[in-house]
């Protein structure tokens, strides 16, 4: 059964795999020109061994996992989504996997994308939740791929990678704009049938309209209290409009959550967490935003008011609408803003709770139960005081 | 602003002067700065600039993508216009495209003048020709654009059109030179077939496409020769738009088609 077929509030832990033993040494950028003999292999090997740990555990507390990737960086070192899903595949029995997830529009060979989503979907059998990103702007350099036509791109890739997962009867040809194949014959063909569920992040009300026609489910990630009923509501409207059934099923959001057994624990463990939220937007302005990932009319405004790096340091506030600075904000700022939850297991639950409703409902959390410094121990109590003192209750929603 | 409609395409242009043609091709950016040098050239000349499909308010089929679909444009727009053999003036971007022009169909241009031009791969593949102006920070960019780079436009005094105008202008450069980086591997094996006499103009300061590249382009052209625009760095147009003008018109006499 798919994850977009059950019953309640589907939860899902996610980390960035962060290496944060860099973080010291950064300043002006976390991301791109970093150089990568920041990175400790040795170090990096025991990173990249407790983070699936952590998330092998989540088959034992019936929490779904998660995956992302980003490219050139110190804020995450998972740079290919689908590594950690393939050997989750095997480690996991139960749980789903998400991968949200795959940048199709700066990978150059859609078909390669199939064939991995296909193969992890039957190594897993059919527990594959496949997600196709548009990529934040500092994505473009380390693929180098035109920022100028990147949807166009992408919603061919999804066209085509989708096509390939469905064609069963021998090959198919391919001469499209971006991508040309005379014989594409994707093996194996994916478990689930016609194909696993497919997720996009979104971070707008247009590309939730994109989203929503088309009937993908969508991730909404760092929007908060006050970006996020608007774009779901466009989802809504979208999908009603399309005459889509609507499911909430269809609506996920991501919040870092640090639960403990105290109300001084929880926090404790979100302000580790945070570490994601203060590091991850900074980015030398050059590669904030690449000619043509936004629209003429957004960069004219942003040609007056000073570029990108100042839109982008406007996106967090709180409730009431005043800006929050991401690398140092608090965590009660960040409760505030509605990115993340955090406290006793009773906080948590009411602060999603009030927040699901702000909203109008989402069937998906996306759980950053480990970002930034927060340890293996404190990871590993996070998950499980989480999924025995929270998870319960989420019948209650969804 | 006049219009010019060529190839189903109704592009936005100057026009204007008299004299023998000249087509001017503006390069990635800066389009309204060229205007202190087209007006010097209208003295001598019968100036045709039109703005590139995808930039400013000219439309851009969706099939447009490489330089050479624009070349093909301007020499359709050559014969549309019944510009006899005109001097092809390009600047950046825009001298790459009149390259492409030339090596396509050379006896078509009268004399080629190219203005801190690229287009061409010289050096080896782990070396860059040009500046990366994506990666660079911006005030470094500036300073590696303008000899002054105080010279640069005040964007908060332009008018919202305009704001729109110049963010398409910087879409459709990266649409068209985002990769191969601002050139053709090809083209460099086809400058033999420029038969026109092409003067090389580089801004002394250049700091994008530096002046040994301009010098180099000048040594790969069967017929060219290299002039540096002291004061200058990559648009000496805008910097220095009498030198500029001046040295356009003295080719162009000296070198009659």
């Amino acid at each position: 059964m798919t994850a977009n077929g059950t019953n309640g509030m589907q939860v899902w832990h996610f980390s960035e795999m962060a290496y944060h033993p860099a973080w010291p040494q950064l300043e002006d950028t976390y991301r791109v020109t970093v150089p990568s003999r920041l990175f400790d292999p040795k170090v990096g090997a025991d990173l990249y061994h407790r983070y699936l740990d952590e998330w092998a555990l989540c088959d034992e507390l019936g929490i779904n996992i998660m995956t992302n990737e980003h490219h050139a960086t110190a804020t995450c070192a998972d740079s290919v989504c689908t590594i950690p899903m393939a050997i989750l595949a095997r480690e996991t029995k139960k749980v789903r996997l998400l991968a949200l997830g795959m940048l199709i529009g700066n990978r150059n060979d859609p078909i390669r994308v199939a064939e991995e989503y296909s193969m992890i979907d039957v190594l897993s059998r059919g527990r594959v939740e496949m997600g196709f990103v548009k990529g934040v702007p500092f994505e473009i350099s380390p693929a180098n791929t035109n920022p100028a036509d990147l949807m166009e791109r992408f919603w061919e890739a999804h066209d085509l990678i989708l096509k390939a997962m469905t064609t069963h009867d021998g090959p198919f040809n391919w001469e499209g704009t971006h991508f040309q194949y005379r014989s594409v014959n994707v093996w194996p063909r994916p478990y689930q049938q016609p194909h696993p569920p497919v997720w996009m992040p979104v971070g707008s009300e247009g590309s939730a309209r994109e989203a929503a026609e088309r009937g993908i489910t969508i991730g909404v990630l760092n929007t908060g209290w006050v970006r996020t009923p608007a774009i779901f509501q466009a989802y809504r409207d979208t999908a009603a409009k399309a005459g889509r059934e609507m499911s909430p099923k269809n609506l996920a959001y991501m919040a870092l959550i640090g639960v403990g057994e105290t109300r001084e624990e929880g926090h404790r463990r979100a302000d580790h967490i945070l570490g994601y939220s203060r590091t991850s937007g900074i980015v030398s302005p050059q590669f904030a935003n690449p000619p043509g990932y936004v629209s003429p009319a957004i960069n004219a405004q942003m040609l007056k008011s000073g570029g990108a790096s100042a839109a982008r340091a406007t996106r967090v506030q709180t409730k009431d609408g005043h800006p929050i600075n991401p690398r140092t904000m608090s965590v009660e700022q960040a409760v505030d803003a509605g990115l993340s939850f955090a406290g006793t297991p009773d906080d948590v639950f009411d602060q999603l709770k009030a927040f699901y409703h702000h909203v109008g409902g989402f069937g998906h959390l996306l759980m950053m139960g480990q970002g930034g410094t927060l340890d293996h121990a404190d990871t590993v109590a996070n998950l499980t005081l989480f999924s025995k003192e929270v998870l319960p209750r989420l019948s209650e929603l969804g | 602003m006049e219009r010019i409609e060529v190839g189903g395409i109704s592009l936005e242009a100057w026009v204007g002067g008299s004299g023998p043609p000249l087509l001017f091709l503006h390069g990635g950016d800066y389009w309204l700065q060229n205007r202190a040098c087209l007006d010097r050239l209208t003295q001598r000349f019968r100036v045709v600039a039109p703005r590139h499909p995808g930039f400013g308010s000219s439309p851009r089929p969706s099939w447009f993508r490489t330089v050479h679909d624009i070349a093909y444009l301007y020499l359709d727009l050559i014969d549309r216009l019944a510009l006899d053999r005109p001097l092809v003036v390009g600047s950046s971007l825009g001298g790459w495209i009149a390259l492409e022009m030339a090596v396509r169909d050379p006896g078509r241009i009268g004399r080629l003048v190219l203005i801190d031009s690229v287009g061409v791969k010289f050096g080896a593949r782990d070396e860059r020709d040009f500046a990366d102006i994506y990666a660079l920070p911006a005030d470094e960019v500036l300073r590696r654009t303008f000899a002054d780079p105080t010279a640069a436009p005040d964007y908060t005094k332009l008018s919202d059109t305009e704001l729109e105008d110049i963010a398409r202008d910087r879409q459709a450069t990266a649409l068209y030179g985002w990769k191969p980086y601002l050139h053709d591997p090809a083209l460099g094996h086809w400058l033999h077939r420029v038969k026109a006499a092409a003067l090389v103009l580089w801004g002394e300061q250049d700091g994008i496409a530096p002046p040994a590249y301009g010098e180099r382009l000048a040594a790969a052209l069967p017929n060219a020769r290299f002039t540096g625009i002291a004061a200058a760095g990559h648009y000496p147009q805008i910097e220095q738009p009498q030198a500029v003008a001046d040295a356009i018109t003295r080719f162009a006499q000296e070198n009659r088609p």
